[in-house]
């Protein structure tokens, strides 16, 4: 009986998630419409609202082309790899007090891990195409993850300091109530870190480098059609859910707002999460692209250093409290 | 029962995921049987109540080290060697030789003894969460191997950075390529 509630649990939050990330796309095309002086999607229902069903459709009955000197296993393996990695890490995040589908002790490692195991699917998508655009988009997100996921957790370090805790439910309960105790301000640099790193992590604009389309068609999913396509971008939105979750439980406060919202506890959990989405995109219609010395640069010279930076002053101020 | 069972799966996946490791012609393939054994290690020391050393398996091996691997993979061309049937030359030899030190390292196996048992038996353990348990006895008991095992890793690091180091500017881009992929297996 408790296995087919968690059951349940699970399939409400991956319909949800996915409801979000069908819906994420129409705001996506919507907003930065807006923000061109155009009008974004507006044929398929009222105001577009009903584009994304519509493009969902339009990718299930697509026909799935498979390239003849493509590695036929991996190929068809890679976008599940990627999806299923992503949707794994759903299970950690705590939405309310106790919304949360497996409250381990580990849950921020837990999140780190599955994300490095996304850019496998990445990784072996560029590979197994056996094509020099994918080829190339691989090899740059792989360098790109691999740069970016040390100073990402390095300036979550700070948290885990002042929390004491990898739980996440823990570390939204450690920064209490209170909209002055969250974590932004006394991780102010962390947060600084934590959000460059987020935007390179989830390869997006300004460090879309891997899916450039004016060099590289569109990268690793260039020769990909269909649903497999329709995974990567799931997997990609999805990835930009958790870790605007994560931004948010660990530097915003998680579910804790202002008062409390009768019937409904991850109101504010939602609002703040939304919040960093609607900046993803207003960076994506805003920015140019970095060139790739420029990203590397980046996360080398100025957020590893500073993240280190971070982590000293939190020591420091720690030991000089107690 | 269940952990037995599960111990068990975990220890056939490892072994045969390994012999696939070394027995596939394509390395691609090898090292994702590589990553799924890497996954099953992570298993065994979640069933030990060790889930720290087990999120650290994953993200510093599978995420860290073996996709650098996967890497320097890409770089070399493949072809030939998913095309050759044997990699060795004496392959007579080289069975009769492995066959010996299977069978030897079998028979050590009765002479294997329990240690003595140390001061964290697993209630201590689970009262206390694995991530704090570690990180006292690293940073008290065993301070002094934990910082030269950490000194080392930075000789490695400046060592790297020495060699990827070019004096003329004009290959700058290779300089910055080599730091890039070189050293966060050392920094993890």
């Amino acid at each position: 009986m408790q296995i087919l509630i968690l059951l349940l649990q699970i399939a409400m939050v991956m319909a949800i998630v996915l409801l979000h990330v069908a819906y994420l796309t129409y705001f996506e095309r919507k907003i930065i419409g807006h923000m061109q002086v155009r009008m974004g999607p507006m044929r398929v229902g009222w105001h577009g609202l009903l584009q994304p069903i519509a493009d969902g459709i339009k990718s299930f009955f697509k026909e799935d082309i498979i390239p003849q000197q493509a590695d036929k296993p991996l190929f068809l393996a890679a976008p599940i790899i990627c999806l299923v990695t992503m949707l794994a890490a759903l299970a950690v995040l705590p939405f309310a007090e106790g919304w949360v589908l497996a409250d381990i002790n580990i849950g921020l490692l837990f999140i780190f891990a599955m994300s490095s195991l996304a850019s496998y699917g990445i990784i072996l998508a560029g590979w197994a195409s056996n094509s020099k655009y994918t080829f190339l988009g691989g090899m740059r997100s792989m360098a790109q993850v691999i740069s970016y996921e040390i100073p990402m957790g390095l300036s979550l370090v700070g948290v885990m300091m002042l929390s004491g805790s990898l739980n996440l439910s823990e570390i939204v309960a450690a920064q209490g109530t209170s909209i002055f105790s969250i974590y932004l301000f006394p991780q102010i640099i962390g947060f600084f870190v934590f959000f460059i790193a987020m935007l390179a992590e989830t390869n997006r604009v300004p460090f879309d480098l891997p899916e450039a389309e004016t060099e590289l068609v569109s990268g690793y999913i260039t020769e990909y059609s269909g649903m497999r396509y329709a995974m990567f971008f799931m997997a990609e939105y999805i990835g930009m859910m958790i870790l605007a979750s994560i931004g948010t439980v660990c530097f915003l406060g998680g579910w804790n707002g202002p008062f409390v919202i009768p019937f409904f506890p991850p109101f504010w959990f939602i609002l703040k999460v939304y919040g960093f989405l609607f900046v993803f995109i207003w960076i994506r219609a805003t920015l140019p692209r970095y060139r790739y010395d420029q990203l590397m640069a980046i996360g080398w010279k100025l957020l590893i250093p500073l993240a280190l930076l971070n982590i000293f002053l939190t020591g420091l101020f720690k030991a000089l409290v107690h | 029962m269940l952990s037995q069972l599960i111990f068990l799966y975990c220890a056939l996946v490892i072994i045969s995921t390994a012999l696939l490791a070394v027995r596939f012609h394509n390395p691609v393939y090898s090292v994702l049987s590589v990553l799924v054994l890497f996954f099953h290690i992570a298993g065994l020391y979640l069933l030990l109540n060790a889930e720290f050393l087990a999120a650290i398996q994953i993200i510093v091996y599978a995420g860290g080290i073996l996709i650098l691997y996967l890497f320097v993979l890409f770089l070399v061309n493949l072809r030939q060697e998913i095309k050759s049937q044997r990699f060795v030359a004496h392959h007579r030899l080289s069975t009769v030789v492995s066959i010996i030190l299977g069978l030897s390292l079998l028979a050590i196996i009765p002479y294997f003894k329990l240690g003595a048992k140390g001061n964290y038996p697993v209630a201590r353990i689970e009262q206390l969460t694995h991530t704090k348990a570690i990180a006292m006895e690293l940073y008290s008991t065993f301070i002094l191997p934990f910082e030269l095992a950490g000194l080392i890793l930075l000789i490695a690091v400046v060592g790297g950075l020495v060699l990827a180091r070019n004096d003329k500017e004009e290959t700058a881009d290779d300089v910055r390529d080599s730091t890039a992929t070189a050293t966060p297996e050392v920094q993890k």
